[in-house]
Order: C-alpha cells, then sequence, then structure tokens
C-alpha cells in the first residue's frame, strides 16, 4: 500500500505550480475573466509546449494537472480537451482544445448533423466540439460561430454553450460511443481533483486573512468561533482529496471499485469545496461578499463542479445502488 | 501510488483470515450484533489466542516480544478483524498507549518487567490522565505525588478511565513539584491498581453502562523508578502517550466505522431500504467511511516515507466521531417509535440504541473535537493561538 504521487509526479506538480504563480496571478485570471473571450487563446501553445497534452500522461498526472490549475484558477479549455475529451482524440484533434457535449444526442444525415445539445463547458474556447449522433457514432463538429451560443454562465472562467447544428458538416471519429463511459469517469475523478485545488485556495485565502485581521483588538483568528470553522474547512479537504486520489487511481488502474469510487469523490470533494468557499467567506466579512475579492470566483468554480455531471445526491444513489443492492456489497 | 496488497502482505492478510474463520466461534461473522455485556473471560481467551498466534503487537520492535512489521500489517490486521467483527484485545490501553510509551521512554528494565505480560493479556493498563477538575487541560492535573523516602505518595482523582475495573497498571500523570509551572510541576507513574489505597468505582454512563471508572488513590506508596522520564517530564510523556493514541488510532477507527457501515447496511436490506433519501444518508455514511479510510492511508505514507504522520491524520478522530454520531441516529431512525425501545422487543435487542447513546461519547473521549479543531487551526493551519 502506496498513498503518494511518485517523485516525477510531484515534481510534475512543482513546475505546473511554478508556471501558474508566474503568468496566472490573481489579477491576470480576473481581467481574462472579465474579457469577451474569457480566456487567452494565444496561451494555449505554452500549455502544449509544457506537455500538458502530451499523451504520455496518465490520469494520476493529469489529477496533478487539475488540482493545481483549479488551485489557480486556470482560465483554459485544459479541462474540457484533458478531462472530457481526451480519450476521444484523433491525429486530426492533437493538441487541439476540444470539448464533448455530453447532454445531448443529435441526428446523422447524409448532409450533416442537426439538433441541439446544451451546455457543453468551454463551447466558446475550443475549436472542436465532439458530440454523440443517433447512428451511435461519435463526431467532431468544428465550433464555429454560427452553431455556438455562448450562455452567460456564473463562472466565468468555465463557460457553457450551446450547440445548434442544422445540416453540419461533421467528421465521424473512429472511436466507439462505449469510450463515453470512460470520458465521464475520468471526468469525474478529475471534476473531483479541481474540487481539491479549489478548497485549498480557499483554506489558504481564509488562513491569511483570520491570521491578520483584527477586530476587538485581537487577531480573529484567536476566536475559536473563526478558527473552527477554518479547521473545518481543513477537514473538508482533506477528506475530498484522499477521495479524489483514490478515484483518479481507481480509473486508471481501471479497479473494479473505479466507478463508486468516481461517485463518492465526485460528490464528497465538490461538496467539500462548496463548503469551504462558503466558510471562507464568512470568515472574511464584508470584503469576503465583494466582487472585487477574488474569492466568489473560487465560490463560482465549486458550485460548477458540484453541478458538473449530477449533483451528490445523483452520485450518492449510484453508491448506494453498489453497497445495498447488490449481493457481494462494496465495502 | 498502489493501494493494493504487496506480496507479502496479501499472504499476511490470506494467514489471518484463515485463522479467524478456523478460530472465532461458528456463524459469528455473520450473526447479528447485539449489545449483550462484554465478556471479560471471553476477552481473555481471545486475547490468549490473539497472543500465541503471533497477532499481538505486531508492528513493535521484536526484541520486546512484537512483530517487527511496518504499519501496513496492522492495518490489515484491523481492517481483517472488523470485517468479522471479531472482538479485541483486552489490553486495549496497554497495546495503544501504555506501551509504545514505556518503548519510547522506558528503562530496559522497565521494558522487560512491563512489556511481555502485557502483549501477553496477563496484565491489563488503565490510564489516569484526566481529573474532575482537568478533563482537556491536561496540564491543571492536581493529584499529588510526594517523595517519602525511596516510595512516592500519591494522593487524588482520576475520572473516565476505562478497564480501571480489571487493571493491574496504571498510566498515572501526577504532580510532583506545585512550585513549578504548571506543566513542569508533572511527572509519569507506573502504578499498581493492586497497591494499598487504591480505590475503583465504576462510572454508570448515559447507556446505563459502567465502562469507564473513577480512582481514588489515598496514600498510595509507589516505588520512586516506577516512573518514566524523570521528574517534571510528566508532560511530555503524557504527549507521547497521546501522540500515540491519536497516530495508531486512524486504522482503529476505520475499522470500527466499517463494522458499523457494515451493521447499517444489514439493517437497511432488512427494512426495505428503498426511500431514496435513507438511501442517500446510507450513502454518505459510505463515502465518510471511505474518506476516513484513504485519509489515514495517506497519514500512513507519510509516516513511512518520513517517520512522521502526514497532517490529515488529524482529522480522523474528529471526522470518525461525528460520522459515527450520524451514523447511529440514521440507524435509530430506520426504526420508527420502536427506536425507543432497548431491551426484549427492540431490534436487534437493542444495539443500536447501545451504539447511539454510546457514540455521544466519541467527540469527548480522547480528545473532545473542541480540542481537536483548536490542534487543527493551530499546529496545522497555523492561526494565532485562542488561549
Amino acid at each position: 500500500m502506496d498513498f503518494a504521487f511518485s517523485e516525477e509526479q510531484e515534481l510534475l506538480r512543482a513546475s505546473v505550480r511554478d508556471y501558474l504563480r508566474d503568468r496566472y496571478g490573481d489579477e491576470r485570471v480576473v481581467a481574462l475573466a472579465e474579457s469577451d473571450a474569457g480566456w487567452d487563446p494565444s496561451s494555449w501553445r505554452e500549455l502544449v509546449d509544457m506537455g500538458w497534452l502530451d499523451p504520455s500522461l496518465g490520469l494520476l498526472e493529469h489529477a496533478v494537472i487539475a488540482e493545481e490549475s483549479a488551485y489557480a484558477l486556470l482560465p483554459a479549455p485544459w479541462f474540457s480537451t484533458v478531462a472530457l475529451a481526451s480519450p476521444l482524440l484523433d491525429e486530426k484533434l492533437h493538441e487541439q482544445p476540444v470539448s464533448v457535449g455530453l447532454g445531448g444526442v443529435v441526428s446523422a444525415t447524409p448532409d450533416g448533423l442537426t439538433g441541439n445539445v446544451a451546455l457543453i463547458p468551454d463551447l466558446a474556447a475550443v475549436t472542436h466540439v465532439i458530440v454523440r449522433a443517433d447512428d451511435d457514432a461519435l463526431y467532431a463538429v468544428e465550433t464555429s460561430p454560427d452553431v455556438v451560443v455562448a450562455r452567460s454562465t456564473m463562472d466565468r472562467t468555465r463557460r457553457l454553450g450551446e450547440l445548434r447544428l442544422d445540416r453540419t458538416p461533421a467528421r465521424r471519429l473512429d472511436v466507439p460511443v462505449s469510450a463515453l463511459t470512460d470520458v465521464r469517469r475520468r471526468a469525474l475523478a478529475l471534476a473531483a481533483c479541481e474540487a481539491v485545488g479549489v478548497a485549498q485556495r480557499a483554506l489558504d485565502l481564509a488562513a491569511a486573512h483570520t491570521k491578520t485581521r483584527e477586530q476587538f483588538g485581537r487577531v480573529i483568528g484567536t476566536y475559536q468561533a473563526v478558527s473552527h470553522r477554518v479547521a473545518d474547512i481543513f477537514v473538508a479537504l482533506q477528506l475530498g482529496r484522499s477521495l479524489a486520489y483514490w478515484a483518479a487511481w481507481a480509473v486508471s488502474e481501471n479497479d473494479p471499485q473505479a466507478d463508486v469510487a468516481v461517485s463518492a469523490a465526485k460528490a464528497a470533494a465538490t461538496e467539500g469545496a462548496v463548503l469551504a468557499c462558503e466558510y471562507a467567506i464568512q470568515a472574511h466579512g464584508g470584503i469576503g461578499f465583494t466582487y472585487e475579492h477574488v474569492l466568489h470566483r473560487y465560490y463560482k468554480r465549486a458550485q460548477w463542479l458540484e453541478a458538473f455531471e449530477g449533483y451528490g445526491r445523483e452520485h450518492r444513489a449510484v453508491v448506494a445502488a453498489a453497497i445495498l443492492d447488490s449481493e457481494g456489497a462494496v465495502a | 501510488m498502489d493501494f493494493r496488497d504487496t506480496p507479502d502482505e496479501a499472504e499476511f492478510r490470506a494467514g489471518l483470515r484463515q485463522w479467524l474463520t478456523a478460530t472465532l466461534p461458528a456463524g459469528w461473522a455473520d450473526r447479528t450484533p447485539s449489545p449483550g455485556r462484554w465478556d471479560e473471560a471471553f476477552t481473555r481467551d481471545w486475547t490468549r489466542k490473539l497472543y500465541d498466534a503471533g497477532y499481538v503487537g505486531l508492528t513493535w520492535p521484536k526484541e520486546y516480544g512484537g512483530g517487527g512489521a511496518p504499519h501496513t500489517y496492522q492495518g490489515i490486521y484491523l481492517e481483517e478483524t472488523a470485517r468479522v467483527g471479531a472482538p479485541d484485545h483486552i489490553g486495549v490501553i496497554g497495546l495503544g498507549m501504555a506501551g509504545p510509551t514505556i518503548i519510547a521512554w522506558g528503562s530496559d528494565e522497565q521494558k522487560k518487567r512491563f512489556l511481555p505480560p502485557l502483549l501477553a493479556g496477563e496484565e491489563v493498563w488503565c490510564q489516569g490522565f484526566s481529573e474532575p477538575g482537568s478533563g482537556s487541560d491536561l496540564a491543571g492535573a492536581r493529584t499529588r505525588a510526594e517523595l517519602d523516602g525511596d516510595e512516592w505518595v500519591v494522593n487524588g482523582q482520576k475520572v473516565w478511565s476505562s478497564y480501571a475495573h480489571i487493571a493491574d497498571w496504571c498510566i498515572l500523570v501526577v504532580r510532583t513539584d506545585p512550585a513549578a509551572s504548571k506543566h513542569a510541576g508533572l511527572s509519569y507513574l507506573l502504578v499498581d491498581m493492586h497497591a494499598p489505597g487504591v480505590e475503583v468505582r465504576p462510572l454508570r454512563q448515559i447507556t446505563g453502562d459502567p465502562e469507564f471508572n473513577e480512582v481514588f488513590f489515598t496514600d498510595v506508596r509507589v516505588p520512586r523508578d516506577s516512573m518514566l522520564g524523570q521528574p517534571g517530564d510528566g508532560w511530555n510523556v503524557a504527549m507521547t502517550t497521546l501522540l500515540h493514541e491519536r497516530g495508531t488510532l486512524g486504522f482503529a477507527l476505520t475499522a470500527a466505522l466499517e463494522r458499523q457501515v457494515l451493521n447499517l447496511v444489514k439493517l437497511a436490506r432488512e427494512s426495505g431500504a428503498d426511500d431514496p433519501v435513507i438511501r442517500d444518508q446510507i450513502a454518505q455514511q459510505w463515502i465518510d467511511l471511505q474518506a476516513l479510510r484513504f485519509t489515514n492511508y495517506r497519514s500512513l505514507t507519510a509516516l513511512q516515507k518520513t517517520g512522521v504522520p502526514g497532517p490529515e491524520g488529524s482529522v480522523a478522530k474528529l471526522h470518525w466521531s461525528e460520522t459515527n454520531q450520524r451514523l447511529t441516529k440514521l440507524a435509530l431512525s430506520l426504526q420508527g417509535l420502536a427506536s425507543q425501545l432497548d431491551g426484549d422487543g427492540a431490534v436487534w435487542d437493542g444495539f443500536w440504541q447501545y451504539q447511539q447513546l454510546r457514540s455521544r461519547g466519541n467527540t469527548i473521549e480522547a480528545g473532545t473535537s473542541e480540542v481537536l479543531r483548536n490542534i487543527i487551526a493551530e499546529r496545522v493551519v497555523g492561526l494565532p493561538r485562542s488561549r
């Protein structure tokens, strides 16, 4: 039993962290979030050059990058490309920003694809989107402005969009539809890892504030009504982190418990991140409630992750079925 | 990262599983749990079997009768014994607290004298830390020990002492220097519970059962060298004890919660388990169990790689206690008004009623949740001290 990342994985974490600290400070992230595009498309090349899209990376390496990039709130379609699209990508889509529409099926006709798919992550930021058609095949569609409707999204660093296809040309992929099962498992595991990064940032912000802010002549971190909530953020963070890493490992090893692991991790880590942000906002008082402070952006990402591919109760229903309805109960 | 057993671990697990099946009474693992009174004779007999089979002190140094195995072996032991609900060794306090502290602080003579009978279960230990006037505030202990010739004379009262009524020895925190500062005036004695002047009175708890005791010391004479460390070392020695209590606790808590979740699933299946709200809550208990398990694994991996348990280990007891409280209340809520029965006619003869009431102690014993949150906030997150 060894529950730690390898030395190479820790080196990767350090390099990802350094890059993000260097290039994506809060100020730049906020500026990008408030821009029309929501990100800097010219930065995609940097991510590619650093190897973040390297096919040799496994899910544990992706877990490290997801956690760190969420800590920095990196505004770029890396999550969509790696957490969603990567098992479906072929040579032609290699190193492109790509998303996947999991929420619908379009119809395939000889003159193209027709139909709408709503709520696709990063749709306006990617060059291609992969959708499922009613002929039981997956297709790649170019995201030209006439098929993309950007939706105003609370989390401005990860916006949702609707795809509207009307006899739109598309390229059939040589990947079976069943690959979407793997896509979803990976996405749940990596969403949990992102939630860990969000919760860690919420903890760091809450700790920094409560160590220095004074009221009634004392640093507020000395008040247990404040410090115990900060402790609760730490608890939620650590529990979520343990589950998220377990899920990433289980998926990467195709472990028999992978499906319950990703549901358990997704539910707990994202709910933990939401709680972490809420407690951090409370610990900040009025400043934590302002648009100027960066915290609300993490809070919105946490909520985005919580809502993505099923709120906690949907995942607990999966877990409940596994432990209550099958004979060889999962324990 | 790899959660699977190594070949050696797998072999140990298989051997243990086989041994448990062969040694526990027939049908033991599938029995419906009941709140039956703790059976001392049965526990002593079981302890002897565990000891003879080499399953006691798995990770202790070989020179003191231990197995010298890595911590994972103790983890496997606890997982497997929890899975079948096997009884505990009788020396819970000795194995978890007194023994590791004697290994860390004891003289060679003390180690030779105390460790073998502790492992064999021939001598049972209890803990004399809390007092009526000092619970969480251990450094406020007022039980006095005064030197008279070659003996300490102990006077005072301890409380919440599990197993004291059957204990042969006590790890006792006493004040030996009333003039010194709060922490520096403490010392750590090993006290014979059969000595004249030691009186044990059971305390009935919220469950009605006497699990804890009050222990009164009236002019109890203790040999001068029956001490761990020097006079004034008491606080540091006691911290070793508590470190071990909290350090090795993760596996034990995971095992206890695993057993409880299995019981909950069994109960839910008996009552249908079709209400989606109930199913949601049961799933949450299972998730909380896995979170505890893997958090403990992370802490343990850090311990094996660096010699120090990871900071995430500090959440284990806090998380376990609050989860066990939620879980046992959920189990009662599955029973409707019958949840109020606790004897004849109660579900599982009142097992859950006992468990639910007992769980209220979980957030108080071995560090209250308030103290644990202080520790996390101050020592782990680094907030300023609250007092």
